[in-house]
């Protein structure tokens, strides 16, 4: 069997010769995750520090003569374009999926290798093209991370020339990197897993991971159209989206084009997209819960059938993005209604959630304490959403505060807390140490309540109809002075937040070498990757024998077993004590 | 839009169906036990992974001329005045039988190579490689015609020609690479059939899939043509 040739054979092809092979030009997925995770959270951290710019700036209008009024913007474009697509995508696809996939599915490595190593090296090239920008004339593109045409490639906006070319190639090239690592992670759990883990007994990380990834090879051909038509537009003078203009006094060359067209493009990616940030985040958080709460999942099939579900609709919500474009009214209806469905899979998830908890033996580690966060952050995220879904509600709200609120809520802290959760979680089986426990509390705590320190008051900011994107707000009759305290509070707090970052980076680089050692499974989880011979994982995973699963990846706390937890490898006869009747009953 | 959403639909559709919804059904939580060791393993299904990954980019690719093709009729649709349709050069009709051919060289050699027919496998797979570079020569020829009948990058609907045709352009190229690599790993005589087997059979599914890619873009440029 083709299987066998891949993974079962005694060694793998591309054992690591030198140090070069080893750590560079790796092969290994573990080394491609970790180069994938260092290189999203150094850019990651690129993208904080403009934040803190833009705070600075809105905190203490005028104070910082550096900022500019488009340096403010290219700092917005940057943030938003580097968070979402080249920290967390690049980070929960490339660095988690790549650790997880075959680990969890009980495989040697991804069934593409060389492919792989490839999808990394790209990748970085599409993160060096993207800094580029800040180096050439005229800086990066200050459009807005949705690139909306014609101002994006209009003289007016910062970086209209050099800039905005550079980010679209960058995100080119990206593209070109996710699909090469897309196609291997859906190939290997389609195709290397090991002996007995069929489809359910994979952990939801997987599952998540696996959704996630092919949302993503299909969404992402959107953007690379959109891309390459604007590059086209702004390079060879074509009229894709450009319409006839006046800019800046002078009729530009362009004519006819459709500015709508773009959006309609952008959104069929851009929506799509939350979920790839999500779909991840949805799996990775019900492990942790599980595994911490010493619970099965609740409902574990529903949990599959839900990802299933969110991942069909979210190609059918993209208008909502686009309610005061001007399209036609009824699209708005039935986009709308399309929204307000996408929440009922969704509350599945987070009553499934709740439900896992109920009633369980909860440790209050520190990635249950991001776990329990993150259902937090994201019901009120997910609350305001259906606000913003609604036409007659979101017209008013659209492009004030509420929105930079309601997404950064969902789509920002929530993915992040289950990022840092995840990397509290796996960081002793990939280093070997247990990070520090101190710091990792003071880390959650600030974080958590300093990031709604952060978002709560944008919505109050949002329902005065206070515009986002601006710069400072002058004298404005409908905005009271109070606001501007409202931003200095925000921006105090946002310092806050940044600092506690260097906390959890102290950490991580401390505990490598200062941590405590962690043993194999310190958290006794049932998944595979706790159960290989080696911690940190050798090259090849598994030894001479590959495991063998016997169960699903939620045996916690089976009556009747020695232990609170079994091992999905562990054959029957070894673990007395029936499947949990509960479990049977739960789902 | 409504050509990629239609598009996705089915494609998911397909997955959902053919391959989950039987496995999806089962009871992990009261299941245990592993499947007897000759099953391999835990149901993935019995095709070469590399053969999978070449489905999975086919579907990725398609993703990207539907959506072209979507903007390419929303473009249409929401112009004003400016759009003039493009006269589509008469060599388009022989480059689709280049690239048939291509095809049907490239098919002559997947079935040479089950026969293990050395020597038959150089030849085909140099026919059909050859002539998908003769089309790729001719779409050149395409283009300089257009741009001698004055259709330039101002034109939209010439735009969308140059666009559609370039793009798939690049991706024959793509092909004619590992072509061209299976091409040189044919060169010693001492070739076993075997070692370039796989190689043949993707490349010849690709092509297929490109041929039908071609045909696909052809209709809808002529159905919009003047």
């Amino acid at each position: 069997m083709a299987y066998v040739a891949i993974a079962d054979r005694d060694h793998a092809l591309h054992d690591p010769q030198t140090f070069i092979t080893k750590y560079i030009w790796s092969q290994d997925h573990k080394v491609i995750a970790i180069q994938y995770a260092v290189t999203a959270i150094g850019i990651g951290l690129v993208a904080l520090g403009l934040s803190v710019l833009m705070r600075l700036q809105l905190g203490f209008p005028h104070a910082f003569s550096l900022i500019a009024p488009g340096n403010y913007l290219q700092f917005i474009t940057m943030h938003g374009m580097i968070m979402v697509i080249y920290l967390l995508t690049a980070l929960f696809l490339g660095g988690f999926g790549n650790y997880l996939i075959p680990l969890m599915c009980g495989a040697r490595d991804m069934v593409f290798p060389y492919m792989n190593m490839l999808s990394y090296w790209v990748y970085l090239l599409a993160v060096l093209v993207l800094v580029a920008a800040f180096f050439v004339p005229g800086g990066p593109t200050g459009a807005g991370w949705t690139l909306y045409p014609p101002q994006a490639v209009l003289p007016g906006t910062p970086g209209a020339s050099w800039g905005i070319v550079l980010m679209l190639v960058s995100l080119g090239i990206f593209i070109v990197a996710f699909t090469m690592g897309g196609l291997n992670y859906v190939t290997t759990v389609l195709q290397a897993r090991c002996r007995g883990m069929t489809f359910l007994r994979m952990p939801l990380s997987v599952w998540g991971i696996f959704m996630a990834t092919i949302l993503g090879l299909l969404a992402f051909p959107a953007l690379l159209v959109s891309a390459v038509m604007m590059t086209l537009d702004s390079l060879l003078g074509t009229s894709f989206f450009l319409p006839a203009v006046v800019s800046m006094g002078q009729p530009a060359t362009h004519n006819g084009g459709s500015p709508l067209l773009f959006q309609h493009l952008f959104w069929f990616f851009g929506h799509p997209e939350v979920y790839i940030v999500a779909l991840p985040a949805f799996g990775i958080v019900s492990d942790l819960l599980s595994t911490h709460a010493r619970r099965h999942i609740f409902g574990y099939r529903m949990m599959v059938w839900a990802l299933l579900a969110i991942g069909c609709l979210s190609f059918v919500v993209w208008a909502h993005h686009m309610y005061v474009s001007g399209m036609n009214p009824y699209f708005g209806f039935f986009f709308a209604t399309t929204t307000l469905i996408i929440a009922v899979p969704t509350a599945i998830k987070v009553y499934n959630w709740v439900l896992t908890l109920w009633r369980g033996d909860i440790h209050f580690t520190v990635p249950m304490l991001f776990a329990i966060g993150f259902i937090f952050s994201f019901i009120n995220g997910g609350l305001t959403g259906l606000f913003l879904g609604n036409v007659t509600v979101d017209v008013p709200l659209s492009a004030t505060y509420f929105v930079v609120g309601h997404f950064h809520m969902v789509m920002g802290v929530s993915p992040i807390l289950v990022v840092f959760g995840a990397i509290y979680h796996w960081y002793p089986k990939i280093s070997g140490r247990m990070l520090n426990d101190t710091l990792g509390r003071i880390h959650f705590w600030v974080t958590f309540l300093g990031t709604y320190a952060i978002y709560l008051p944008m919505h109050y900011l949002g329902i005065l109809g206070i515009p986002r994107r601006y710069y400072a707000f002058g004298g404005t009759t409908f905005i009271p002075p109070s606001a501007q305290w409202a931003n200095v509070g925000i921006t105090v707090a946002a310092l806050i937040v940044a600092a506690a970052q260097l906390v959890f980076l102290f950490n991580l680089i401390w505990s490598l070498t200062h941590g405590k050692p962690a043993g194999s499974n310190p958290w006794r989880a049932t998944t595979l990757e706790w159960q290989t011979p080696d911690t940190p994982p050798k090259h090849g995973n598994w030894g001479s024998k590959l495991p063998v699963v016997y169960r699903w990846a939620y045996d916690y706390s089976v009556p009747g077993a020695k232990e609170d937890f079994i091992p999905q490898n562990v054959p029957p006869d070894e673990a007395p004590g029936a499947p949990a009747p509960a479990a049977a009953h739960g789902a | 839009m409504s050509v990629s959403v239609a598009f996705i639909a089915v494609l998911v559709g397909l997955v959902v169906w053919g391959l989950l919804v039987r496995r999806l059904t089962s009871r992990p939580w009261e299941a245990q036990g592993a499947p007897p060791e000759d099953t391999a393993q835990g149901g993935a299904l019995s095709v070469p992974p590399a053969k999978i990954g070449l489905w999975l980019l086919l579907a990725v690719i398609s993703s990207l001329f539907g959506l072209f093709i979507s903007a390419y009729y929303m473009r249409m649709g929401h112009a004003h005045g400016d759009w003039s349709p493009v006269a589509l050069p008469r060599v388009l009709w022989l480059n689709t039988a280049l690239l048939g051919l291509s095809s049907v060289g490239m098919q002559a050699a997947r079935v040479a190579v089950r026969r293990a027919q050395t020597d038959r496998v150089r030849i085909y797979l140099t026919a059909g490689g050859l002539f998908a570079v003769a089309f790729l020569v001719g779409q050149l020829w395409a283009w300089s015609q257009l741009n001698a009948s004055g259709y330039f990058l101002g034109s939209p609907a010439a735009a969308f020609f140059y666009l559609l045709t370039a793009v798939h352009g690049l991706h024959l190229l793509g092909g004619l690479f590992v072509w061209g690599k299976t091409m040189v790993r044919m060169v010693p005589a001492s070739l076993e059939v075997l070692d370039v087997r796989s190689s043949v059979e993707l490349c010849t599914v690709y092509w297929h899939y490109l041929l039908i890619v071609w045909l696909v873009l052809f209709a809808v440029l002529l159905s919009t043509s003047a």
